[in-house]
């Protein structure tokens, strides 16, 4: 196998939380949102990462580009460990690590024109280029992505959602970054619009050879565009294999109940399978359940679980999942 | 299939040209011009500002002669003529009204723009730095803020000008000193809410530094809510000084103010020459009349949503 290109280890996140009303000298209350995530990125790779809402998935995403600290673990991205790095060192590291934010318009900032907004961070990094030469790549880059290259002076509400998250997907491409981070990139999106934004995103990986994390609750979406899928839950991993295996024979009792909770369009189909729904909320990151943080919705819980964090085991070539009561189930596959 | 091409080349042809945005100052600038109140407003300031400009050009006595013929007669001889070149009468001393209203008009705008000017600058980079800053820095900033403004500004300043002399530049210091407080934290507020979006988040990731995503995607996007307060303190700041020179402390002899030409003409209402309270109080009224309309119709325009 090749170097990854970024390897956690153990990365977690903690948030300090202060309860309302209290003195300012009581300790704050740590919020779990990330814990001892360990996985690696090959290059080129596209690696996936599923979890409900309040899973930790964003906060993973900020954490490897670093707008928010991590309390623990690494970040080695090739070979450099970005967590151990001074603010200020790790700014030149950031023109390699770009992302993709979920709310289009929300990431572009309404004052500035398209082309000012694509060009910020060749401004930021490549401050001697000649302002033909940058307005030139940003048009390049806007064709790239479907725009069209006259459109640099207008501002972002003049656009429409779809093509708000093009301009973002132009900005995030234009220094040629290795590394591209797509936070639910699709989920403000209509359905067709989603299509096209996917398969624009999958066809620039393959131009550029770009690694990728697609991040998204939405499994059919991640499985389509993703070679290998995590699963999170209560910002821990529960599950790694590739998309293929994951999705017809997933392994652990939290990645089945999100696999029966995509539909499947064909009606007959849909009314005959079983279906195993959770009961209940995600329990607070703040004081997480003892052992397995799962185990309070899970349907195959025993005693044992509340003891000790089950370790992760490997099932099959690449597929490592946290559950010792792991069973493998054949699904129906998800639609893509 | 020549339909098609024929659109394709109207597509094109509509598509080469460069098309140039429409931004949200575009869309502000629209709706304050149909604001009708706003724009007279505006017209009207600019009005006062030619008057303080190029006033004394018009002017046909010196504003600090004295014309000794009229001392004694100054109710009958210094009424407001056009013939004795004495447009807006005399005042008590025998000089020329017009000339000291427009050195007085000069005087008051001059304090309410370098009162806005300090808020705008230092108010709206105090607020906004600590605004991002946050945490501990922030604090630090916003009690240092709350200090000052506990403090009661008009006996400091009183006290000042008595103690280090009574000064045009005194009276600038003090009204810079107070004018960016509460700019600073209408800011830091502001600040707060457009941190947290997702724009600053990706220039922060892109690498751009602290201070550079504070001047290019904080501050222009303060600049709306700065741009309607900085109006509203305009007249405040004509007011504060105006009231200064009331009691006598502001501007000295023989320079004038609005405030001291007002206090002046109040207090010879009594010998009927009311034209000496009517000239410089209509002007300082029609001053801050305007800054408030336009102050409300910017807040209108460049907040289409408050309405």
């Amino acid at each position: 196998m090749t170097e990854p290109i970024l390897s956690l280890r153990d990365l977690s996140v903690t948030f300090d939380v202060r309860p309302r009303g209290a003195w300012p000298w009581t300790a704050p209350l740590k919020l779990q949102a990330v814990s001892q995530m360990t996985f690696d990125l090959a290059p080129g790779e596209c690696l996936g990462v599923v979890g409900e809402s309040g899973s930790g998935k964003s906060t993973l995403a900020r954490a490897i580009v670093g707008t928010v600290p991590s309390s623990g673990g690494q970040i080695n991205f090739e070979g450099a460990d970005l967590a151990a790095m001074t603010p200020r060192e790790r700014r030149v590291h950031r023109r390699d690590v770009q992302m993709i934010f979920q709310d289009p318009l929300a990431a572009l900032n309404p004052r500035m024109t398209v082309g000012d907004i694509i060009a910020e961070p060749l401004v930021t990094h490549e401050p001697g280029l000649s302002r033909a030469d940058r307005k030139s790549r940003v048009q390049d880059m806007m064709k790239r992505v479907g725009l069209l290259p006259n459109l640099v002076n207008r501002y972002p509400h003049e656009f429409s959602g779809g093509q708000c998250q093009r301009i973002g997907i132009a900005r995030a491409l234009i220094l040629k970054p290795k590394l591209l981070i797509c936070d639910e990139p699709v989920s403000a999106l209509d359905v067709s619009v989603q299509a096209q934004v996917v398969n624009l995103l999958r066809e620039l990986q393959r131009d550029m050879g770009l690694s990728m994390i697609f991040i998204a609750h939405d499994l059919s979406v991640v499985k389509h565009i993703s070679d290998r899928i995590v699963v999170m839950y209560l910002g821990r991993q529960m599950e790694t294999a590739d998309a293929r295996t994951i999705t017809t024979r997933p392994e652990h009792p939290y990645t089945q109940a999100l696999i029966s909770s995509v539909p499947i369009p064909d009606p007959v189909l849909e009314r005959k399978r079983p279906r195993t729904t959770l009961d209940g909320e995600l329990p607070s990151p703040i004081s997480p359940p003892s052992g397995c943080v799962f185990r309070t919705r899970c349907p195959k819980a025993q005693a044992t679980c509340a003891q000790a964090l089950p370790p992760m085991l490997e099932v099959g070539p690449g597929h490592r999942v946290a559950c010792p009561y792991h069973q493998a189930e054949n699904v129906l596959a998800v639609s893509a | 299939m020549t339909y098609s091409s024929d659109a394709e080349r109207l597509l094109n042809a509509t598509h080469l040209a460069e098309v140039q945005g429409r931004s949200l100052w575009a869309d502000a600038r629209a709706r304050f011009l149909r604001n009708k109140a706003a724009m007279v407003g505006t017209f009207i300031l600019f009005g006062i500002a030619v008057f303080a400009i190029f006033g004394q050009f018009v002017a046909q006595h010196e504003r600090d002669m004295i014309d000794f013929t009229l001392i004694g007669a100054n109710m009958q001889k210094g009424v407001p003529s056009i013939e004795t070149g004495h447009f807006f009468g005399t005042d008590a001393n025998g000089r020329d009204l017009f000339a000291r209203v427009v050195q007085g008009t000069q005087i008051s705008l001059m304090v309410g723009i370098v009162g806005a000017l300090v808020a705008v600058i230092v108010g709206t980079l105090y607020g906004a730095i600590a605004g991002y800053a946050g945490g501990r820095t922030d604090n630090i900033m916003m009690r240092i803020v709350d200090v000052l403004m506990s403090i009661p500004f008009m006996f400091v300043l009183i006290l000042m000008l008595v103690i280090f002399g009574r000064s045009i530049f005194m009276l600038f210091l003090g009204i810079g000193l107070i004018s960016w407080l509460d700019m600073a934290r209408i800011a830091r507020g502001q600040t707060l809410t457009i941190k947290n979006k997702e724009f600053v988040e990706v220039a922060h990731a892109t690498g751009v530094a602290p201070f550079t995503i504070i001047l290019r995607h904080i501050v222009p996007n303060l600049l709306g809510i700065v741009i309607v307060y900085a109006t509203l303190l305009v007249p405040q700041m004509i007011i504060f000084e105006s009231f200064i020179s009331f009691l006598g402390l502001g501007v000295q002899e023989p320079n004038t103010s609005l405030g001291a030409l007002i206090s002046e003409g109040s207090s010879n209402m009594a010998y009927g020459v009311m034209w000496q309270l009517y000239f410089p109080l209509a002007f300082f009224v029609l001053t801050i009349f305007a800054f408030f309309f336009v102050g409300d119709g910017l807040r209108d325009a460049l907040d289409p949503k408050d309405r």
